[in-house]
């Protein structure tokens, strides 16, 4: 025998292990595929931050001189390389030219080939407007009543900048006024209204109360025309100050156009910025997207009617979700004598959570909506029929909609987190002379509380980025009032609301205006991810806090 | 149901060991008979807190224990002991009935408490645990501080007076040997501590009510010896004070702790006499067979 046989190589001896015995294979597939998955996040993530954070960046302002002496001036949003009917490759580039009121349209595609000649005016401005979206053109004069008609580029500037926020100041004045004044008063009005209504229902059209109603109501209608009067003689002075501040534009293919400053959110030259009055302005831009309404069709202003509302619906959730989900896991875990039955209910709570959420916001709609709403409203808003109160979508029931859809999250977690209580604790608790509800609220909840804020976080994060049970039961596009504001009661459950996934969802694809409204996309996706990424990294921290308080146990 | 119950015969055996006669005893326990229990005479007169008369247990359709009848003397230490499984943790957790957790649970027989029956359905379970301490094999501090932990008994009955609390905290923590230890930090969490503080810790909890019974279910098998030996110091002082029933694997540790012992196998009392007998000049050879350690 040679010592060879007797003591293998190492070659030899890999060479008779099986593939799959030595383990590295296995290390690169499952390795491989976690790789995958961090690859897949990583990058969705990235595409979000990369075109959410430079959506609201101030760019350059271009002008391309095409063949045909046609001119065109705006902001570059794309470029693109397409095949044409010919089969020639052409760079083509896509560029936010505004002025919708004379060119009926907001963006332009432009040949490259075409172009004979491009440069960035130094005086090219932009303009960001209450409604027809951005205008872009060069200012030829302004006139305010204080300091009469200037012409001269930088003193155009100077005083659009020293004029904008007292103007603006007005309009919004203007809008509090139409919105939260006038509408206070219609709702006076609607009262009293329905006073009579109920009085009629309650007592018949011939009775001392129906007259009194009625009487009451003349009243008021005298009194809100007087008031409707007042508050429309100062609009008109409002809109009369602001009129008198007026722009004279010139396009990049020589209209003349005037604009009233009174219509101008935002104005720069975007090509003399410097770098910090280009930070300034992107910061004004963030600040005005997240606490600012939106503006024309949802596609240009702010977001914050969706964060409120996105905000308001997942805490309404979770009040509702957790006590039940919590009691039902208490009781299937700890009082239910295990059996078949509790087993056939376990199966069937996570079965619930595999159903379709549209199936649940079907249900919510017939159910909360038609049928619960319904009853409420002949019972209490009588008065107010045939128009629905809580007999139509709102944030409370598509709040109670989505709680139904998370309850199997919380109750699985909740009964996860109840088994993982040792039963030492629970016989200690009974030896001390405990009933089983003091042993429940005193050493099983608090033990198991970590566990039951993990399944409140799932359902958090699952709720807040749900959006297709909400377009059945509540969420809209554009909702007149908040759920929560300062009129009486101060909390309106029956109330419609906007949400930041509808608002995804509904700018993306139903949107007049799409390619203004695709920056806007990723920017509220974007807001919509670090939301739930906020509320899941609070409720991580104050899990962390309690899991060290109740789980440095020695052994 | 119920096995045959059928009395073998027992020959006087004292101290020698005859071959043959004692495994025939336990391959009799193994064939599934019942044999009477070798209750020494010392045990006769005393002044019982529990008595157990005839006791049968079934978990399901196993019948754990069979026909244990024992008196546990007053302001004494007894210790039960015997192999795994035969049925001494059962016996213990049927004086305090925390074995009706389990589901599944038959009993016959009856235990007194002071004279009077805690089985059946009409005795308040939880006035009965009040009266009862228990400390279990593994220390199971609560998730709160340890003030929160030592007057948890206290807590549950609603007693909220600050003062009062307090005193308990301190006297029963200096009575579980802990109170230098923790006095500083009483507000952290039980969890903090180690492993032999934290079974002192629920000796003191199991005490701050005063019960009339301290019942150990093998208090010192997690622990090493060091905190073994401060919870058998922690014993020694209790003796007197309460009755203690311990149920332990450690012959040294029954030796050592117990005024009494009970020899138990297969869910039969065998034999039941003063430590010193049992462990020395025990009457039956099973036991003493057990006790030097040449079965078990």
């Amino acid at each position: 025998m040679s010592a060879e046989s007797v003591v293998p190589t190492r070659r030899r001896l890999r060479a008779r292990s099986s593939l799959l015995a030595r383990g590295e294979p296995m290390i690169w597939l499952t390795g491989g595929s976690i790789l995958a998955a961090m690859g897949m996040i990583v990058a969705l993530l990235a595409l979000l931050v990369v075109e959410g954070l430079s959506a609201l960046w101030p760019r350059d302002v271009i002008r391309l001189r095409v063949a045909g002496g046609r001119t065109f001036m705006g902001e570059v949003t794309r470029r693109e390389t397409t095949r044409g009917p010919d089969g020639r490759l052409r760079r083509q580039t896509l560029l936010r030219t505004g002025n919708f009121e004379l060119t009926q349209e907001h963006f332009t595609w432009v040949a490259d080939e075409d172009v004979e000649s491009t440069d960035r005016p130094e005086w090219a401005m932009v303009f960001e407007r209450v409604a027809w979206g951005r205008f872009y053109g060069f200012p030829v004069s302004f006139s305010a009543p204080e300091d009469g008609e200037v012409s001269e580029p930088g003193a155009i500037w100077a005083a659009i900048c020293r004029h904008l926020p007292a103007v603006a100041a007005r309009r919004d004045r203007r809008r509090r006024i139409e919105t939260v004044e006038a509408g206070e008063l219609s709702r006076r009005i609607e009262r009293a209204r329905l006073a009579v209504r109920s009085a009629e229902l309650k007592s018949g059209a011939g009775s001392e109360r129906y007259r009194e109603a009625v009487a009451r109501l003349e009243q008021v209608e005298r009194e809100g025309a007087r008031e409707f009067a007042q508050l429309r003689a100062a609009i008109d002075s409002l809109d009369a100050r602001n009129a008198q501040y007026i722009l004279r534009l010139r396009t990049a293919d020589d209209h003349e156009v005037t604009l009233k400053l009174a219509d101008v959110v935002r104005a720069y030259p975007a090509n003399r910025l410097s770098h910090a009055e280009r930070w300034r302005l992107y910061a004004a831009r963030w600040r005005e997207f997240l606490a600012a309404p939106p503006r024309e069709a949802n596609s240009e202003g702010g977001v914050f009617p969706a964060i409120f509302g996105t905000v308001v619906m997942t805490l309404l959730m979770s009040l509702a979700v957790v006590p039940v989900g919590v009691m039902a896991a208490l009781y299937l875990r700890e009082y239910a004598r295990p059996g078949p039955w509790v087993s056939v209910i376990r199966i069937s709570i996570n079965n619930l959570a595999g159903v379709p959420s549209i199936v649940f916001g079907v249900f919510g709609l017939g159910f909360f909506c038609y049928l619960i709403g319904a009853r409420i409203d002949e019972l209490f808003f009588a008065a107010r029929l045939p128009n629905p109160t809580l007999g139509k979508g709102g944030v409370l029931w598509a709040s109670l909609t989505l709680a139904l859809l998370t309850l199997p999250v919380v109750i699985v977690a909740t009964e996860e987190a109840l088994a993982a209580v040792p039963n030492s604790m629970r016989e200690g608790s009974f030896a001390c002379g405990a009933s089983k509800w003091q042993t429940i609220r005193r050493i099983v909840l608090p033990r198991a509380l970590p566990g039951i804020l993990t399944g409140m976080i799932l359902a958090m994060a699952r709720g807040a980025g749900e959006v297709a049970p909400l377009m059945l039961v509540g969420a809209v596009k554009l909702a007149p009032a908040l759920p929560v504001d300062r009129s009486p009661p101060f909390v309106h459950p029956e109330r419609s609301f906007m949400h930041l996934g509808f608002h995804i969802f509904d700018l993306g694809f139903q949107s007049q205006n799409s390619e203004a409204a695709k920056p806007m996309v990723f920017t509220t996706a974007l807001l919509l991810v670090t939301i739930i990424a906020v509320l899941n990294l609070l409720a991580v921290m104050v899990r962390n806090r309690l899991r060290r308080k109740y789980m440095s146990d020695v052994f | 149901m119920s096995e045959p119950r059928e009395t073998v015969a027992m020959e006087s055996l004292t101290g020698q060991r005859q071959p043959g006669v004692a495994a025939g005893r336990l391959a009799a326990i193994t064939a599934g008979e019942t044999v009477a229990t070798e209750t020494h005479a010392e045990l006769a007169g005393v002044d019982a807190v529990v008595e157990i008369r005839g006791f049968n247990l079934w978990y399901g359709t196993k019948q754990a224990l069979f026909d244990i009848s024992m008196r546990i003397p007053r302001g004494q230490v007894t210790a039960l002991v015997g192999p795994s499984g035969c049925g001494k943790s059962t016996l213990l957790r049927s004086i305090n009935r925390i074995n009706d957790l389990v589901g599944n649970v038959r009993t016959s027989g009856d235990i007194l408490l002071n004279g009077e029956s805690i089985q059946g359905r009409h005795v308040d379970v939880i006035e009965l645990r009040k009266r009862m301490g228990m400390v279990f094999q593994k220390p199971n501090p609560f998730p709160m501080t340890i003030f929160e932990n030592v007057v948890y008994p206290l807590r549950i009955d609603g007693v909220r007076d600050r003062t009062v609390l307090e005193e308990v905290c301190e006297r029963s923590l200096r009575a579980a040997a802990l109170w230098e230890e923790v006095r500083d930090r009483l507000d952290d969490s039980a969890m903090s501590l180690s492993g032999g503080q934290q079974q002192r810790l629920c000796i003191a909890r199991a005490i701050a009510a005063e019960p009339a019974v301290l019942l150990m279910d093998e208090p010192c098998s997690a622990l090493d010896p060091i905190a073994t030996n401060k919870i058998e110091e922690l014993m020694e002082r209790l003796r007197g004070e309460f009755t203690i029933v311990i149920v332990t694997h450690n012959m040294q540790q029954a030796a050592r702790t117990s005024d009494f012992t009970a020899f138990m196998y297969l869910g039969r009392l065998i034999e039941y006499g003063p430590t010193a007998t049992i462990f020395q000049r025990p009457h039956l050879p099973e036991t003493l067979d057990y006790v030097t350690g040449r079965f078990g």
